[in-house]
């Protein structure tokens, strides 16, 4: 029982725990100067987030590889327009 | 615990060996998502897009947004796909009680979703900000109003495992229905997480 919830599961929730108060601050001032900056490493932040909740919690680590090679492409290719986008 | 059980739990799962390799639910909810992914996608292209052509309207929407409430919501999205995970992971090690109270705590978490975003909204509307406000606010209200609906349903979805899973027995078809569910739910979290990026965070440029 102690097992099921010192895992890697709560390990991750409190990384994203932790990576929103990150953004949270990024998203008032502290950090960068630049808000071109602050807001590209939001995106980046929101990203590894999405990353973090496909591949641990919706489990597609263990997925076959070609759905986690798409859903991978996904995060990349979405981040990727979204940066480029908002530096626009 | 048994030997399968330890293994299970203490499966750090980066290297699975192509035989253990599984679809997580049907497929059929995969297609779901896949399609969902792609029209938020498009959603979120458009804000940007939008809000580089009208930007400082853009930023006096994101200040006159509660980020508090944003935060809040973010939080409890969060902790209900944790819950949401660690039922999944009960259901392997066959603990009906604790996969039942999992879900249950992730269906709580999302009415609190909910109840915030009704103070949020009339917060808004009592503010005389509504959908024909500026095209920030219709952004606004359109976005987070799909998402809700994506909420409601996974909530409705989360109410149906709570009483589902309690007589255990997660083999099989079981297994992978609870599957499917936890899968969407991942899903609304995912979703929000980006939202609330674009919405209430992202500032200046």
């Amino acid at each position: 029982m102690k097992s099921l919830w010192l895992s890697r599961t709560t390990l991750i929730w409190t990384l994203l725990v932790a990576a929103t108060l990150i953004s949270w601050e990024l998203g008032h001032g502290v950090g960068f100067d630049d808000a071109r900056a602050a807001g590209a490493a939001i995106l980046v932040v929101t990203f590894i987030k999405v990353r973090f909740v496909v591949l641990d919690f919706m489990e597609i680590r263990t997925a076959p590889r070609w759905m986690r090679a798409l859903l991978e492409a996904w995060i990349v290719l979405c981040a990727s327009i979204l940066i480029g986008l908002f530096l626009s | 615990m048994s030997e399968e059980a330890a293994a299970i739990s203490s499966a750090a799962p980066s290297v699975a060996p192509s035989e253990t390799r599984h679809v997580p639910g049907e497929g059929g909810i995969w297609v779901l998502i896949g399609g969902d992914l792609v029209l938020f996608s498009v959603l979120f292209i458009v804000f940007l897009t939008m809000r580089a052509e009208q930007l400082p309207l853009f930023e006096q929407g994101r200040a006159q947004l509660n980020q508090g409430w944003g935060l809040v919501n973010t939080l409890l999205m969060l902790s209900s796909s944790w819950f949401v995970a660690t039922a999944i992971r009960a259901a392997r090690l066959q603990l009906a009680g604790v996969v039942a109270r999992c879900f249950g705590a992730a269906l709580a978490c999302g009415a609190g979703f909910v109840v915030v975003k009704f103070f949020e909204y009339g917060e808004k509307i009592s503010a005389g900000l509504t959908l024909t406000t500026n095209d920030f606010f219709m952004l606004y209200f359109i976005y987070t109003g799909i998402h809700l609906i994506h909420v409601t349903i996974g909530m409705g979805v989360l109410t149906f495992l709570v009483s589902y899973s309690r007589s255990g027995g997660f083999t099989g078809d079981k297994m992978r229905n609870l599957e499917s569910g936890a899968s969407f739910w991942h899903l609304v979290d995912l979703l929000w997480i980006v939202l609330f990026a674009l919405l209430y965070l992202l500032g200046g440029a």
